[in-house]
């Protein structure tokens, strides 16, 4: 491949060292991502058609699998709970994400904070909150009308909860992109508000809402934490592959309905791929941001819905945070700090918590690092197209792969008696690996985005004035983009923090995690404890969180002032 | 623009740095520390560990801790690479199903021979050593059991009547030790066909299956359900912290297992996993058993246990340790085939 794609400079620089560097740090990126996505997926797949013992059996596993109603079923059951979810969800997050940014309701700023709240827990908080609000002994149990919360009721709820803000986040950049002159041409036209909603707003944020339905379905379909602790006996996909696995040791299984979890999460990824390509087009050089104008109809009456929709956010935080201050619900409501002593609980005590961190913190950092330079080299880059291209595919697909799938993926490939990577299983190293690797779209996607808005001039001077590329990469590009790095560090330690799905299988006895104690402690049958630690969780992330959101204005001051004029 | 220079490399050097540290050391281990296994409740785990240390604190235990089922399967998982030194407190019937597979390292513990014989593996030398047993019972709420006009039951059979639809909670056999020992003393109380039977019937009041042992007594304790069947440990437990609970040994006996020892084939650690088997069945470690075990290994050792039911120890049956252990795949195949499917939609 002797042919260098010259950028937007006209001239062709002499950058043949640079050129090698570049390579070298895209095969490196090309490398990561094949040991850390490509081979452990293989491993799985390859797994699902192998006996216990190793032997290629071909289809045998998946006809076992579908002749098992109950495990075929959970098909049926996944999918009924992901399109209720979805629907609900999608409506609710609308109506938000118009109030907030077509209505000219009052404190926009605090709903949108509270909006993003879900995101800061585990998604265990909602489905342990929710049996303090509807369990036998809810506070409002009687609100179900006799329905148990153990099952579809409880992870509908539970996940609409937790999906939310995701759906309200794009949702809200789908309303914001829109075009006033249309609107001008819709009064000038005395067309009604009503059919201006159908005719013009909806048709714009058509590609937002299919995008939003596309990532809800997708985190409802995959979740293991809601229906881990609400499902009761409704068996949802996730979860058959933790009763394979953990309960019975049955890989072979869990292998076969990883698979299958893995396909409608695959059409429903690409299907939004396809989506957010045509968005590109939408919104022309010449588009008039829209101004919202006050209606008091309009604006008191999303008040009142955002207000309903704000307060069930919180209430549903604040009672996990209640039951685990209580000492024995219900019969003791005294307020004890005991439920907080996880020294003696199942799940690996205050040391869990301790892992998180350490583990958030290297996945930040390392995978902040990584992830950037990666989109820089992919962004940036000379040369090597073919190899670019195929790390910015690669960087996509862990989108497209469930945690539960990708944790079980990594069994399969470093536990393997052969595999040269095999020290880093059951080490801390390997939560790392693979958090960064579940996670790696969204941070792979901010930096490409912060990096286009960077004029390739940049790169293309600094050529010329013979300034080799990673100097111009640490001094202007870094810092030019640190919003955005911040953004990714931030990102990556609050998902961290949370997830359970892809460490559920990975963690070691000195590396238990606090997201994977509060699983076991609600399987224990701990349900304060577990809420304690779900709620030690959420409070890291909501400090770290408020930091940033502060720390960034002033940040957004100092670096970006060039910005300006 | 040195300032910049300068924070830039120490920045490098510090990154290069932590990450050096993230991926040495890691492995570190020090030569006297003992990876246990165990299903011993999580609560203990901390006080077993430094009672033994008062005696041997060169050797330092790593626990790892699951469900009975959860262990066993792991250790057969790993059968090939065993990753446990020893085993301190996993079931009987677990550990003669890891020593049919030639998993176990026989070694007759020190002071062996003062230990109740129906505690010590038969062979010679043994190759798992008992603790204490565990003894199912029943969790009942009495302050839900008013509520919801549920009475007390007082025998297995009871359970199947219709006034306990929906109020009782039980633990999934394949993941749970007490799950199997509840299944297994039912074979053996009732017969194979009988035992099945009185399932069926149990089956159609049960609200949900646990995957722990000790989560149906919790959910008792806390109202979430009226019956939990668990273990009289547990619920001795629960009931001291607070919680409104009778436990009932059901009339027709109770399914009880052992809690063993047994030092894993292979060890890297034989002379420290061999001191930690002496030490278990020690008088010191049977004394500290006995705070939550009415029933230890060594006579004359055990004291009663507060909130323990008096009659417990006479309402054991003969548990038939072989036979359970021989037939315990096949009888949680039968359990999953018939109960396991409960999320199909009640029309």
């Amino acid at each position: 491949m002797a042919v260098t794609t010259i950028g937007a400079g006209a001239v062709k620089p002499k950058v043949s060292g640079d050129e090698r560097m570049m390579r070298v740090g895209i095969v490196v990126i090309g490398l990561f991502l094949l040991i850390g996505l490509l081979l452990p997926l293989y491993a799985m797949m390859s797994k699902s058609f192998q006996d216990s013992d190793g032997n290629f059996i071909g289809l045998a596993n998946y006809a076992e699998y579908f002749s098992t109603p109950a495990l075929f079923f959970s098909i049926y059951n996944s999918l009924t709970v992901s399109v209720l979810a979805t629907v609900i969800t999608i409506s609710f997050a609308f109506v938000y994400a118009y109030a907030l940014t077509r209505s000219c309701m009052p404190f926009k700023g605090v709903f949108r904070a509270i909006a993003l709240i879900p995101i800061l827990a585990p998604s265990l908080l909602p489905a342990i909150s929710l049996v303090y609000f509807f369990g036998k002994q809810g506070i409002i149990k009687s609100w179900l009308f006799g329905e148990s919360i153990y099952g579809p009721i409880g992870i509908v709820i539970g996940e609409v909860f937790w999906t939310f803000p995701h759906a309200m986040m794009i949702l809200v950049t789908a309303l914001s992109i829109t075009d006033a002159r249309l609107y001008e041409a819709a009064a000038a036209l005395r067309t009604s508000k009503i059919r201006t909603f159908f005719t013009v707003t909806l048709p714009g944020a058509k590609y937002g809402v299919i995008s939003a339905i596309f990532v809800v379905f997708t985190l409802v379909f995959t979740d293991f934490g809601v229906p881990k602790v609400i499902g009761g006996q409704y068996n949802v996909l996730s979860v058959d592959i933790y009763k394979q696995v953990i309960g019975q040791q049955n890989f072979e299984m869990g292998a076969v309905v990883s698979v299958v979890l893995l396909i409608p999460a695959v059409i429903s990824f690409t299907i939004d791929r396809i989506v957010q390509r045509r968005q590109v087009a939408l919104l022309s050089a010449r588009a008039v941001p829209l101004e919202p104008k006050p209606n008091r109809t309009i604006d008191t009456s999303m008040l009142i819905v955002c207000g309903i929709i704000a307060f069930v956010i919180v209430s549903i935080i604040v009672m996990a945070g209640y039951a685990s201050f209580v000492q024995f619900w219900p019969y003791n409501l005294n307020l004890v700090l005991s439920n907080y002593d996880f020294d003696v609980m199942d799940g690996g005590g205050w040391d869990s918590y301790t892992n998180s961190i350490q583990m958030a913190a290297w996945t930040a950092v390392i995978g902040t690092a990584f992830i950037f330079t990666g989109a820089y080299l992919v962004e940036k880059g000379q040369g090597f197209k073919k190899g670019r291209t195929v790390i910015h595919f690669l960087a996509i697909l862990p989108l497209a792969v469930p945690g539960m799938v990708l944790g079980l993926s990594y069994i399969f490939f470093f536990n393997h008696p052969d595999n040269p990577f095999g020290f880093i299983y059951h080490t801390m190293a390997i939560l790392v690996v693979v958090t960064i690797a579940h996670f790696y779209t969204v941070s792979h996607l901010t930096a490409v985005t912060a990096l286009k808005q960077m004029d390739p001039e940049f790169e293309a001077v600094s050529a010329s004035l013979k300034v080799p590329f990673y100097k111009t990469f640490w001094r202007v590009t870094v810092p030019v983009c640190m919003p955005s790095i911040i953004n990714i560090a931030v990102y990556l330690f609050v998902n961290a923090m949370t997830t359970v799905s892809a460490v559920i299988f990975l963690y070691a006895p000195d590396t238990t995690l606090a997201a994977v104690a509060v699983l076991n402690m609600d399987d224990a049958g701990d349900i304060a404890p577990a809420a304690a630690m779900a709620m030690l969780i959420f409070a890291t992330n909501a400090v770290l969180y408020s930091i940033y959101s502060l720390g960034t204005r002033g940040l957004q001051a100092r670096t970006q002032a060039w910005r300006k004029r | 623009m040195t300032k910049k220079n300068m924070f830039g490399k120490l920045g490098t050097a510090a990154a290069v740095g932590l990450a050096l540290a993230a991926f040495s050391g890691l492995q570190a281990r020090a030569a006297s520390e003992l990876t246990v296994y165990t299903a011993v409740e999580a609560e203990d785990l901390k006080k077993y560990a430094a009672k033994f240390n008062e005696d041997h604190p060169d050797i330092k235990i790593k626990w790892v801790r699951d469900s009975t089922g959860i262990i066993t399967a792991k250790l057969l998982a790993e059968k090939n690479n065993p990753k446990a030194d020893i085993i301190w407190g996993l079931a009987a019937t677990s550990l003669m199903l890891l020593g049919n597979e030639g998993m176990l390292e026989a070694y007759a513990p020190k002071g062996v021979d003062k230990l109740d014989k129906k505690f010590v593996d038969a062979a010679n030398p043994p190759t798992w050593t008992g603790m204490d047993a565990w003894v199912a019972a029943i969790c009942y709420n009495t302050v839900e059991g008013k509520a919801n006009n549920v009475p007390a039951p007082a025998s297995w059979k009871d359970l199947t009547k219709p006034v306990y639809k929906g109020h009782v909670i039980m633990p999934n056999p394949n993941s749970s030790g007490t799950g199997f020992l509840d299944v297994s003393s039912w074979l053996q109380l009732f017969g194979e066909k009988g035992g099945w039977e009185y399932m069926d019937g149990l089956h159609q009041n049960i609200s949900r299956y646990t995957h722990s042992g000790s989560k149906p007594c919790k959910l008792a304790a806390a109202g979430e359900t009226t019956i939990g069947v668990s273990f009289a440990f547990r619920g001795a437990k629960s009931k001291a912290k607070g919680a409104p609970l009778d436990i009932i040994i059901p009339t027709e006996g109770v399914g009880w297992d052992m809690e063993a020892t047994a030092i894993v084939k292979g060890t890297k650690n034989l002379a420290a996993a061999k001191t930690l088997a002496d030490w278990s069945i020690s008088r010191k470690a049977n004394e500290m058993y006995n705070a939550g075990y009415a029933v230890v290994a060594m006579p004359g050792v055990a004291k009663p246990v507060k909130f323990f039911p008096e009659n417990t120890v006479s309402a054991m049956i003969d548990n038939n340790f072989a036979w359970a252990a021989s037939n315990r795949k096949a009888i949680l195949a039968e359990w999953q085939k018939r109960y396991d499917s409960k999320s199909e939609p009640k029309k």
